[in-house]
């Protein structure tokens, strides 16, 4: 019911969406995100993109971001998806996908699963430029206040 | 022995993914901290910036942790999947 992927292989929105909705008639919402790669990332423009991770970590970290999740929302399904490796432009890089009785609960529970993920998975980009030089991205301000707004809503 | 991985930017800078060490005089991360510098002086820059992670056993923890043999240990800057 609660799954969790770490994968170079591109993902399919159709299959996951299918396996929140297979054999389910007690949710009425399914809310799902996809992170894709685009060409224009803080003031560069952008060719590729290479992911790193922590093998081990990665998995624990995004376990422990659902176990979260589940604790403080009514979610029935979910699936968490996150690519790593060599990305090209407009590649999907990650899925959350949500099923729940309620739309704001699924609305809810995606958006802190893609905030917690964002500041506590050990992932990082490097990204190539057009102009042929690699970059390691900088962790932005924001995803940090988007993460402690939920540590807020949580006292 | 406590193993020791660098990630990511760290990990070009340093030019190093992985070191093991002896536990000897080395009780928290600070102290693993330590040693490495004393003995790659030029590692401090990076080591000792305000904003690099460090994680034990997959869990993020802070300088002052514990840790004894057989333990891994990461550093890592601050992470940026999504």
């Amino acid at each position: 019911m609660h799954y969790i992927a770490v994968q170079e292989k591109d993902f399919n929105v159709g299959y996951e969406y299918q396996q929140l909705i297979k054999d389910n008639s007690s949710d009425g919402a399914v809310v799902f995100f996809v992170g894709r790669m685009r060409e224009f990332n803080q003031g560069q423009n952008v060719s590729a993109l290479t992911l790193e991770h922590y093998p081990g970590m990665t998995e624990k970290a995004l376990n422990d971001i659902i176990i979260e999740a589940r604790q403080r929302f009514n979610i029935s399904r979910s699936r968490v998806i996150h690519r790593v490796g060599d990305l090209s432009l407009q590649d999907q890089i990650v899925f959350v996908g949500i099923s729940s009785p309620h739309r704001d609960e699924a609305f809810a529970a995606a958006q802190f699963i893609m905030d917690y993920l964002k500041t506590r998975a050990p992932f990082w980009k490097k990204e190539t430029t057009s102009a042929g030089n690699s970059i390691w991205l900088d962790a932005t301000e924001s995803d940090a206040t988007a993460a402690q707004k939920w540590a807020q809503s949580n006292d | 022995m406590i193993t020791v991985l660098f990630f990511a930017s760290l990990k070009e800078q340093l030019g190093c993914d992985r070191i093991d060490l002896l536990c000897a005089n080395i009780n928290t991360i600070n102290d693993i901290k330590q040693s490495l510098i004393v003995d790659k002086p030029q590692w401090s820059k990076w080591l000792l910036k305000p904003s690099l992670l460090c994680a034990k056993n997959c869990a993020v923890v802070n300088g002052d942790c514990p840790v004894t043999s057989g333990d891994e240990v990461a550093f890592f800057p601050p992470v940026t999947g999504g």
